[in-house]
């Protein structure tokens, strides 16, 4: 970033500031609640007070319950998360390339897509699960619940590619060209290299909306559930500190994925730096 | 008037380029098959799993049914009935009426909250810091989020405890959970990055430039904001806008759990027919949802021309 003309900061960055930690605080006051209520004792409940302090309730994450199943249930997510989040990079990143020019019925696409964002979530699975019901084949993981997930990850994907392909600039597209690249070589070389921030991005977000969604998926998963919905199934039989615990594992986890990815990125942005100077 | 000469020549120059580059490539496939070839995934994904199960419910809502079965028939019975049942509407006000407030917090705090980190926070990387802090609590189940709340706004809960420990309050308050207040801040919660996000992205493209410009030609903060920020990041503002209204008017477990019994939403009123196997009403009232979407998405897209902003 350029330098401002005056380094003195206005009132506004002070006002502002306040603001975010405000927010920051609401956002993570609950969360610190429940990081805090997992490790409650094993004769606990979900509110307070504590009740001693254990780890019994992340022991029994990964454990298989009576009433749901966790660990495999997670397995799935995952599994569907990885499926959504490659689809999602593949379709997105070339309706994005696509949408760079006007075609017949660019339009009406676009409006699709708005569409199908906005639907809401419950009546998409409704929808599918319906069609699946009148065709006679049974909801499952990879089809009825994937393709209900798409619907929801897609749009978001070409609106993220978007925001991305409008900083890209055509002409080193057109330059590649110009030096005799082929359309393969260019984008392998030239375009893909420069929107892979982007990528990243659509593949990260695609994973995160798959991973947590809940209404498609209900009417559309068939008989084994993925996580969301077995800690669903979780909440309206018995609640526990187990939930709490999945919580605070989850944000634990995310944590330490960040920090390490951070650390990779400054190296590598060192690395660059030294490149440059020798 | 120079600047306005330089602009209508270049698009006329690139159309040269690229009409010179179109006619080498000549003998391959015209610009927009590729086109074609690259959306054509997403047109079908879209069509089978979005548009053609729309269709379908939509021709179910006129199907008849009883409790065995549906039958296919052409009855405008379940609209009637729906539209007429005095719950319909009032839980299609109260959900409105929570789209609306939350919309309004939701567009406060996001805006301030794009703001700051694009434009006061001057240090990439504790930019990209203060985003992922706060983007990580939504790697955490929406249904965890949710009733993350119920031990902190509870009657011995974290926050009730603070404000007595603080003596700002004897006894503890209990309007704060399972009420209209707990749904609206369990909403803001969960959907306030949606409108970070999208004015971000838009604010981002805004050239600092521009404003140093508008501070040295004499622009008050305000005017500034006004007549140069808010007018370009129109896009984001519609966009997140978009996104929490429909959100919150497609919601059906927030509500049901948040508060205590006493509204319901429009989805959990239909997931109920569902479950019931009362499948004709049951898509009759989602017609009449995705209607009412529609119309308030089309509204807010006429307002601002999202698409001219974001395919250019």
């Amino acid at each position: 970033m350029t330098p401002r003309i005056s380094e003195k900061r206005p009132w506004t960055f002070y006002a502002l500031a306040t603001l975010f930690g405000l927010f920051l605080m609401f956002l993570y006051g609950p969360m610190f609640v429940i990081y805090v209520l997992s490790f409650q004792g094993p004769n606990g409940g979900v509110t307070f007070p504590m009740v001693g302090t254990s780890l019994v309730w992340f022991r029994e994450v990964f454990e298989k319950g009576q009433m749901a199943n966790l660990p495999v249930s997670f397995e799935r997510s995952i599994a569907l998360a990885a499926v959504v989040s490659v689809l999602t990079v593949v379709i997105s990143v070339a309706a994005g390339l696509g949408f760079r020019r006007r075609f017949p019925g660019s339009g009406v696409l676009f409006y699709l897509a708005i569409a199908s964002l906005v639907m809401p979530s419950l009546l998409v699975g409704f929808g599918i699960g319906l069609g699946f019901q009148f065709l006679g084949w049974q909801p499952s993981l990879f089809t009825s619940a994937l393709g209900a997930q798409l619907t929801w990850t897609l749009p978001f994907g070409l609106f993220a590619m978007f925001a991305v392909v409008n900083r890209f600039n055509r002409s080193w597209e057109e330059a590649a060209t110009d030096l005799g690249a082929s359309a393969w070589q260019r984008l392998r070389h030239v375009t893909l290299p420069i929107l892979a921030p982007g990528i990243i991005g659509v593949a990260m977000g695609a994973f995160t909306l798959s991973y947590d969604e809940y209404a498609r998926t209900t009417l559309t998963i068939g008989p084994k559930n993925t996580l969301p919905l077995e800690i669903y199934a979780l909440i309206s039989s018995a609640t526990s500190p187990t939930l709490f615990a999945i919580g605070t594992l989850t944000t634990g986890v995310s944590f330490l994925a960040i920090i390490v990815s951070l650390l990779v990125v400054l190296r590598l942005q060192r690395r660059r730096a030294l490149a440059k100077v020798g | 008037m120079n600047s306005g000469g330089l602009t209508s020549v270049l698009p006329a120059l690139r159309r040269r380029t690229r009409t010179a580059s179109g006619k080498r490539r000549s003998t391959r496939l015209p610009p927009w098959l590729v086109s074609w070839f690259q959306v054509g995934p997403l047109a079908v994904i879209l069509i089978v799993l979005f548009a053609l199960p729309t269709t379908l419910f939509l021709i179910v809502s006129f199907y008849d049914y009883d409790r065995v079965g549906i039958y296919p028939a052409f009855l405008l019975d379940n609209y009637r009935e729906m539209l007429t049942t005095p719950a319909t509407w009032r839980v299609y006000v109260s959900s409105l009426r929570f789209a609306f407030i939350v919309w309004a917090i939701t567009l406060f705090l996001g805006f301030n909250i794009a703001y700051f980190l694009i434009f006061h926070v001057r240090n990439r990387i504790t930019r990209t810091v203060l985003f992922l802090l706060c983007a990580i609590p939504f790697w955490t189940s929406g249904i965890i989020r949710t009733i993350a709340w119920i031990p902190f706004l509870g009657r011995n809960g974290a926050f009730n405890q603070l404000l007595m420990g603080l003596g700002l309050t004897s006894h503890p308050l209990t309007f704060l959970l399972f009420s209209d207040f707990a749904v609206i801040v369990t909403y803001v919660h969960l959907f306030t990055l949606l409108m970070v996000g999208p004015i971000a992205n838009s604010l981002a493209k805004i050239d600092p430039a521009l404003l140093e410009a508008a501070v040295d030609a004499g622009a008050s903060r305000w005017r500034t904001m006004t007549d140069i920020v808010i007018p370009l990041s129109k896009t984001g503002i519609t966009l997140g806008s978009i996104l929490v209204f429909t959100q919150v008017m497609g919601d059906y477990f927030v509500v049901r759990q948040m508060s205590g019994g006493q509204s319901a939403s429009i989805v959990s009123m239909l997931s109920t027919q569902i479950q019931a196997m009362e499948y004709p009403p049951a898509s009759a009232n989602a017609m009449v949802l995705v209607v009412f979407v529609a119309c308030l998405v089309g509204v807010m897209m006429k307002v601002v021309d999202v698409r001219k902003e974001l395919v250019k």
